[in-house]
């Protein structure tokens, strides 16, 4: 099967630092990858790199089997891209509606904004969502961390993502707020979306995700299949950035 | 005992109010904005002894801050997006040397037009509304393609157009302006009784219809929506509000004898006891007009939507596929061409162009904006409060100066006004928890 999204031989470098090296990871439909590796791994850079924030000095990337090229977010949103970036990309000066529609605006036949569908639409969206969602007209900043989240994913889930970035989703949430990330990706991952997340939690990944890939000072040191390796092999992997001796 | 009684009653009573203004839906900094000028115009009014609030004192305050007011609407838009523009008062004397000389020298020089043409008014004010945007969009281009600090271009761009405009007109005052151009500065243009009324009423109603279709809008959709009775206030509020203006300006008499000489100029003579009314200034429906526009362009459009989203979170923008470079061209061509706008009210109210037309413009229309509650960390202003703002500012100098209080003095108070504004309005947000 050819798989829903690749990137091969990927590399960036920030002025002297190579952030990225020759990385080449892939993901499936229906799948959930998970990036491992300690800060300053690369990640955040790798996966800016296919939702069109940062271009590439080299490397390809595929979707469908088919080169593509990602210029720009803009890019990225028509190959049906989402991404949930680390720093939360919400302007907090405006409410939710505003930020979950931002670049996509609805609007009405005369070319105006139409707050109101694109209110009522955020209603539908967070009752599915997160039903305690109820500050719909307060500027964003007005809300928990949970709830913003909440409105970064919903802003991924509405545009019918079909591979969706989730950059450490659930660092700033408390234990309720992560299980209930952590139930979408399952729901979502059902749907038959494929799905890259990056988290610090190697338990919870080994839960969520069917793969891990792993990198170190923005190289790959490898990708498992969770079942195939147990969470001291992957620790050691993100360590020592060695792939761990073959299971005896 | 009893203190703690009068507490609770204190917070019950605040609560009661927080409860009106939100059963309203009125913003409570525009509340507190309209609180302070209200309370300028009263303290002016007793301290001459109610010589401040006299239809003619009215009608000259609005007049005289037209041309700062159409110039801080289109800082909202700058400053939200978390630039800075100090050459708007250069900009507006290059624009109104462009327009001074077209109609005087380059249109019937160039283009063969006699001096009086009716088309040479609309062509000198086209020309200076093309310098305008043009030199607005390459100053935005500056900031935003070549990231130089808007702070720097708009400082260099003081110099360079104040400078510009004096080149243009060789350093001569130029005068006195085209008639019909004119009639767009104030006391030489106004509509009269009549189409005064004609004009308040169609604003009333079209108030009144923005306020029904909302809410029929939000019915539709199942939101809550204000209680009949709070919508029928509200919508009095408007009515009453907007048609005492126009009331007051109509109570504005011609003197006696500028009619007479007017008859007189007709060969006519005036009849025994003939009245005539000033009633609204073309430059104050000017100023509506661009303060309706704006007001659309920031609620309605999806410029106005990035404008606030690239204020708040210029990453976040940029992720969301907004082309932010693009933006700040297009916030510095509106800043542009309003100056161009505000250039046609002010020489047109002075009836000539001289060289220092706007000195000094940039830092009250700076100061307009952050009075009317601009953040200058970006993302939050409103027009509204940059044209309550500007009224405030002008209602203070003219008060100073009509109680007799020395120019030095005037600008220590104005200054000092600004800072306390912006006080105000920090620990108002600090309470709040807003923005
Ligand atoms: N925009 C940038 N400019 C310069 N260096 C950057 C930039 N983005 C990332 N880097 C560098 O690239 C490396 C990888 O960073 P990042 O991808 O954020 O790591 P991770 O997400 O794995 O913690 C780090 O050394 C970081 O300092
Ligand atoms: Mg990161």
């Amino acid at each position: 099967m050819t798989p829903l999204v690749e990137m091969r031989n990927i590399s960036i470098a920030f002025g002297g630092v190579q952030a990225v090296d020759d990385v080449s990871i892939d993901l499936h439909a229906g799948e959930v990858v998970g990036l491992l590796g300690h800060n300053g791994a690369g990640k955040s850079t790798l996966i800016k790199i296919l939702s069109g924030a940062y271009k590439a000095d080299s490397g390809e990337i595929l979707i469908d089997g088919k080169r593509v090229e990602i210029n720009s977010p803009r890019d990225a949103r028509a190959h049906n891209i989402e991404t949930i970036h680390q720093t939360l990309a919400l302007a907090d000066n405006l409410p939710a509606p505003a930020n979950l529609f931002l670049g996509r605006e609805l609007r009405t036949m005369f070319g105006f904004l139409d707050d109101s569908r694109m209110e009522s639409e955020t209603r539908k969206i967070m009752a599915r969502l997160n039903p305690n969602f109820k500050k719909v007209a307060e500027p964003v900043s007005a809300l928990s961390g949970g709830q913003r989240q909440s409105v970064a994913i919903a802003r991924a889930v509405y545009f019918n993502a079909r591979i969706l970035i989730m950059d450490e989703p659930t660092a700033a949430l408390g234990v309720h707020e992560t299980k209930m990330v952590a139930d979408l990706i399952m729901e979502l991952k059902a749907q038959g979306l494929g799905i890259f997340l990056i988290s610090h939690d190697t338990r919870e990944m080994m839960s969520l995700c069917d793969r891990v890939s792993v990198m170190k000072n923005g190289q790959l040191v490898g990708t498992e299949r969770v079942e195939d390796v147990s969470e001291d092999d992957i620790l050691s992997m993100i360590i020592l950035g060695k792939k761990a001796p073959e299971a005896v | 005992m009893s203190t703690t009684d009068t507490e609770k009653d204190a917070g019950t009573r605040a609560r009661r109010r927080a409860r009106l203004t939100d059963t309203l839906e009125i913003d409570t900094r525009l509340l507190g904005m309209i609180g302070a000028f209200v309370a300028v115009l009263v303290v002016f009014n007793i301290l001459t002894d109610g010589r401040f609030l006299t239809p003619r004192n009215i009608f000259n305050l609005t007049i005289q801050t037209v041309s700062v007011a159409i110039m801080a609407t289109g800082m909202v838009f700058v400053i939200v997006t978390r630039h800075i523009d100090l050459s708007v008062g250069a900009l507006l004397a290059t624009c109104s040397a462009v327009m001074a000389m077209m109609q005087t020298a380059w249109l019937p020089q160039y283009l063969g037009l006699p001096l009086g043409h009716p088309m040479i008014p609309w062509l000198a004010i086209l020309a200076g509304i093309i310098a305008g945007g043009l030199i607005g969009a390459f100053q935005g281009w500056l900031t935003g393609y070549m990231m130089i600090p808007a702070f720097i271009v708009t400082l260099g761009g003081l110099l360079v157009w104040r400078n510009t405009g004096w080149y243009l007109t060789t350093g001569q005052t130029i005068g006195p302006l085209d008639p019909t151009f004119q009639m767009f500065g104030g006391i030489n243009g106004t509509l009269g009784a009549f189409w005064s009324w004609v004009v308040g009423i169609a604003g009333t109603l079209a108030a009144l219809a923005v306020l029904w279709n909302s809410r029929r809008d939000k019915q539709r959709h199942g939101f809550m929506v204000k209680p009949i009775w709070a919508e029928v206030a509200l919508g009095a509020i408007i009515a009453v509000a907007i048609l005492g203006f126009i009331a007051i300006l109509n109570a504005y008499q011609v003197p006696e004898g500028r009619l007479r000489r007017e008859f007189e100029a007709r060969g006519e003579v005036m009849p025994e006891g003939y009245t005539e009314a000033y009633g609204l200034p073309i430059s104050v429906l000017l100023l509506i007009v661009v303060a309706v526009v704006m007001t659309v362009i920031a609620r309605k459009t999806r410029l106005g939507r990035y404008i606030f989203a690239t204020g708040g979170n210029p990453q976040a923008a940029e992720l969301s596929g907004i082309n932010t470079r693009l933006l700040t061209v297009k916030v510095f061509t509106i800043m542009g061409v309003l100056c161009a706008i505000s250039a046609l009210v002010a020489s047109a109210r002075l009836t000539n162009h001289s060289n220092d037309i706007g000195t000094l413009d940039e830092l009250r229309v700076i100061a307009a904006a952050v009075i009317g509650g601009t953040a200058l960390a970006g993302g939050i202003g409103t027009i509204y409060g940059a044209i309550l703002g500007a009224l405030i500012m002008q209602s203070l100098q003219s008060g100073m100066a009509m109680v007799g209080v020395d120019a030095p003095l005037q600008n220590i108070v104005v200054g000092s006004v600004l800072v306390l504004a912006v006080l105000i309005d920090i620990i108002y947000r600090h309470r709040t928890g807003k923005g």
